[in-house]
């Protein structure tokens, strides 16, 4: 019999309900049998763990038991393409949007998407942050004229649904039940723990314009719009608060 | 990154470091001298993890741990996860850095688990260019851990404890000896597990492990225990370390806890039980591979 090489190997550990390679013994000339499945569960229930540490409000929407299913089916096909499983699972979000069985719950994709831009934002770069004093001393129309560097954890998840009130509530149920109402999300880093912020109409088209290049007038301008008279204050306090400008990139110098 | 240089590993208890116990740590290490620490989770870009680290690596001796190199994959090496590793040692400058007689990546999949191979020739021959590729790449000696066995290649022609000699011997890497994996593997295989030690090239152990086990059954009924880290050290294994350490002199001896991980002092509780082993041991050993050495 040939041994069993390497490919032989995987096909059998990552293909449920093949028999065990030949070649493979208990030690006592005896085929190694069920000893073989170790290996296929240790793979299984590793990668199936990695992502319900990843998606911990996707596992409470759909219940322990639906996660399983489906992240074992989506790690089946899906296996990590590096040995980084801190950020295993980027392709969750659009695999759950397709996911037929639960189809029914049409918001799961986007919470897995804010879940996974979270985990991201966790293991980002470290930056320097500039304070609201900092751009207090600095006159309007050469703000307005300014551009930023956002922080490396600083991200936005638009979502067609209230996709931060779901998630929140689906944590901790004390928090508020979930409106009718699409969000986008924030995301920033103000010390080590990614926090999660609603935005209002136009704020995500605002930051999302400066992570551009655009001067804050232009932001401003393609905030403005989506949503008209909308104010920068509420969406660059949050910026502060999140310690999301890096540095400032003004007409005469750097900031 | 400014520490106080720690060459090697001090002959001390260590533990699998967990984020969740780093208050309790900082607070009152017990006997604990050195962390080792899993390489993949301090690969992202920043945050806490990193910061942690660096803070810990100011106090204790850290070893860098690998789980994902693949060493004994029928592929070359992931360059870009070697150049991970690389950053990660230059930047932590950690007192040891080692990894596992094992393959985890085919075709670019990463299954997560550390697979068997048959102890032949022509294995032998690949793990010992990999090795060396990863020392040239490190700058650096490392330690090679014997796996877990649940089941034995026909085709093998080596006894595993030759194998890792041979590896050693070809390569300069010094070893990692799981007294764990030992008593795992020689249940399910049928063998003394004292026999394995005596013919362990112990000179050439940087470092020694001991963690919990799961116990199960294979087709016929006989023992098959699976290496889990998610239980306490059973005596039969710390009978085994008491051996070990008495035959080869002390060594750094870490606690591996890895999946139901309890509070802080039922680790160090273990940590403690660790020390006195090495406390139980009068002899220092003849020769002790550095864990520092360039390698040429």
């Amino acid at each position: 019999m040939t041994p069993p090489d390497q490919a032989t190997l995987h096909r059998a550990i990552t293909t449920p309900n093949l028999a065990p390679p030949g070649g493979l013994s208990d030690g006592h000339g005896r085929p190694a049998g069920r000893r073989f499945w170790v290996y296929r569960n240790n793979v299984a229930v590793s990668l199936r763990e990695a992502l319900r540490t990843g998606f911990p409000a996707v596992a409470s929407l759909i219940g322990e038991q639906n996660f399983s299913t489906v992240a074992r089916t989506y790690a089946q096909e899906n296996p990590p393409d590096s040995p980084l499983l801190m950020l295993y699972g980027a392709g969750f979000p659009a695999f759950l949007d397709g996911f037929e069985p639960l189809a029914h719950i049409r918001y799961l994709g986007d919470v897995a998407r804010l879940e996974h831009a979270m985990r991201r934002a966790y293991h980002a770069a470290d930056s320097a942050a500039i304070c609201s004093g900092t751009l207090r001393a600095i006159a309007l129309k050469t703000l307005m004229d300014s551009s930023a560097n956002l922080a490396p954890a600083t991200t936005i998840v638009r979502s067609v649904w209230p996709v931060h009130a779901i998630r929140a509530y689906a944590l901790d149920p004390s928090n508020p039940k979930p409106a009718a109402t699409p969000q986008n999300v924030l995301i920033t880093r103000p010390d080590f723990d990614p926090v999660a912020t609603p935005l209002p109409a136009g704020g995500a088209e605002f930051v999302e314009a400066l992570a551009r290049g655009a001067t804050f007038a232009e932001a401003h301008d393609q905030a403005a719009a989506t949503a008209s008279g909308f104010d920068p204050a509420f969406t660059l306090g949050l910026l502060l608060d999140g310690a999301a400008i890096a540095s400032l990139n003004m007409k005469n110098g750097n900031y | 990154m400014p520490h106080p240089p720690h060459d090697s590993l001090p002959h001390a208890p260590g533990v699998g470091y967990k984020p969740q116990h780093y208050g309790d740590i900082i607070a009152d290490p017990a006997p604990v001298e050195w962390l080792e620490i899993h390489a993949e989770n301090y690969m992202g870009d920043g945050g806490r993890p990193l910061a942690q680290l660096e803070h810990l690596a100011r106090r204790f001796a850290i070893s860098v741990h690998g789980v994902g190199l693949s060493i004994g994959g029928e592929a070359p090496l992931d360059r870009d996860h070697l150049a991970r590793l690389r950053h990660l040692c230059d930047w932590l400058q950690p007192a040891s850095f080692s990894e596992h007689l094992a393959w985890s990546t085919h075709e670019g999949a990463f299954l997560n688990d550390l697979l068997p191979l048959p102890y032949t020739n022509a294995t032998l021959a690949r793990v010992a260019a990999h090795i060396d590729d990863v020392q040239q790449t490190l700058g650096r000696q490392m330690l090679l851990e014997n796996p877990s066995s649940y089941l034995a290649f026909d085709e093998s022609t080596w006894a595993e404890p030759d194998f890792m000699h041979e590896l050693a011997l070809r390569t300069g890497c010094g070893l990692l000896l799981d007294v764990n994996n030992v008593f795992v593997s020689a249940t399910n295989l049928g063998y003394e597990p004292r026999a394995y030690i005596d013919a362990y090239p112990l000179d050439l152990v940087g470092e020694i492990h001991v963690g919990g086990h799961d116990q199960d059954h294979d087709d016929h009924d006989a023992p098959l225990l699976i290496d889990s880290h998610g239980r306490v050290v059973v005596e039969p294994v710390w009978a085994l370390l008491d051996d070990t350490l008495a035959r080869g002199g002390r060594r750094p001896v870490l606690v591996e806890w890895d999946t139901d991980v309890p509070d802080w002092p039922v680790l160090a509780a273990e940590a403690r039980r660790a020390a006195t082993a090495l406390q139980n041991v009068h002899s220092t050993p003849r020769s002790v591979p550095g864990t520092d050495r360039e390698t040429a």
